[in-house]
């Protein structure tokens, strides 16, 4: 079996973001798209993380910065989680649904 | 070991992942939510980060996932009744995902350093999470600090948004 190379991280990531851009655009219900969301966010994480160790720093080792990022990421993503689900139970209060085919009050 | 761990634990992400969009049941999608962030966490640790890999459990695995899973059965959200398949927005929406597979692949092909083994690590003996957080109140201080800010916002928000009266 070959050594792992950065190849391989960023495709696993790729497909990550894939199976996370599925998600949004093939469910039809709110928690599963901000699932798919969610699964997008770690997708970039993960291609940052692949980066850091590629990129060893003269001392030796993995390039801190873009695990420093990983770090910022997360806690924006939490809070992002926090805000997403209160609105949803906020909708689902009005409309008793989270299929986005029943929240068509905008649509032209 | 590493090579073998890298495909065990990519398999396991890849297919809870796509278990999360198949399944009809919200609760069943979350738990293998659960089940690709661990993965997740997993494979961070094969690439020597591992403050960044318990914080992937702690935060995502174990806080997320649990506001998740009271989200969905506070709105106590049945396994969706099958609903006529659009099928025009199914094939679209499978177009654009075999075109942006094909994009990524391709990216990631013409990429010369994708083709690099990763350098070996020449310090031995260190402590990840103290030189994570070095760098993080060194270098990133103000961020840090606006990051906080944004928490106490995010939660007054949400408490804001829970309130009953809210029209």
């Amino acid at each position: 079996m070959n050594a792992l190379t950065l190849g391989h991280y960023l495709l696993v990531s790729g497909l990550l973001f894939s199976i996370g851009l599925a998600g949004v655009l093939l469910r039809r219900n709110l928690l599963i798209i901000f699932m798919g969301l969610e699964l997008m966010l770690n997708a970039a994480n993960l291609s940052l993380v692949a980066f850091a160790r590629h990129g060893v720093t003269t001392l030796g080792l993995p390039d801190y910065n873009a695990q420093v990022l990983v770090f910022f990421i997360i806690t924006v993503a939490a809070a992002e989680v926090a805000v997403g689900l209160a609105i949803i139970v906020a909708l689902y209060r009005l409309r008793q649904t989270t299929h986005i085919e029943d929240l068509d009050k905008m649509k032209f | 070991m590493l090579t073998i761990l890298f495909w065990v634990l990519s398999a396991v992400m890849l297919a809870s992942a796509m278990l999360v969009v198949a399944f009809r049941n919200p609760v069943n999608s979350a738990m293998s939510l659960v089940l690709s962030f661990i993965a997740l966490a997993g494979l961070f640790v094969t690439l020597d980060a591992f403050f960044i890999g318990i914080i992937q459990v702690l935060v995502y695995a174990g806080a997320v996932m649990v506001l998740f899973l009271f989200i969905i059965m506070l709105l106590d959200l049945k396994a969706e009744a099958r609903r006529k398949l659009n099928l025009a927005a199914l094939g679209g929406g499978l177009a654009v995902l075999g075109g942006f597979v094909a994009l990524i692949v391709q990216v990631v092909k013409s990429l010369p350093a994708s083709k690099e083994e990763f350098p070996a690590l020449t310090r031995t003996g260190y402590s990840d999470v103290a030189d994570v957080g070095t760098t993080l109140f060194s270098g990133y201080n103000l961020p840090f600090q606006v990051i906080g800010v944004l928490l106490l916002v995010a939660t007054v928000g949400v408490v804001i948004l829970s309130r009953r009266t809210l029209r």
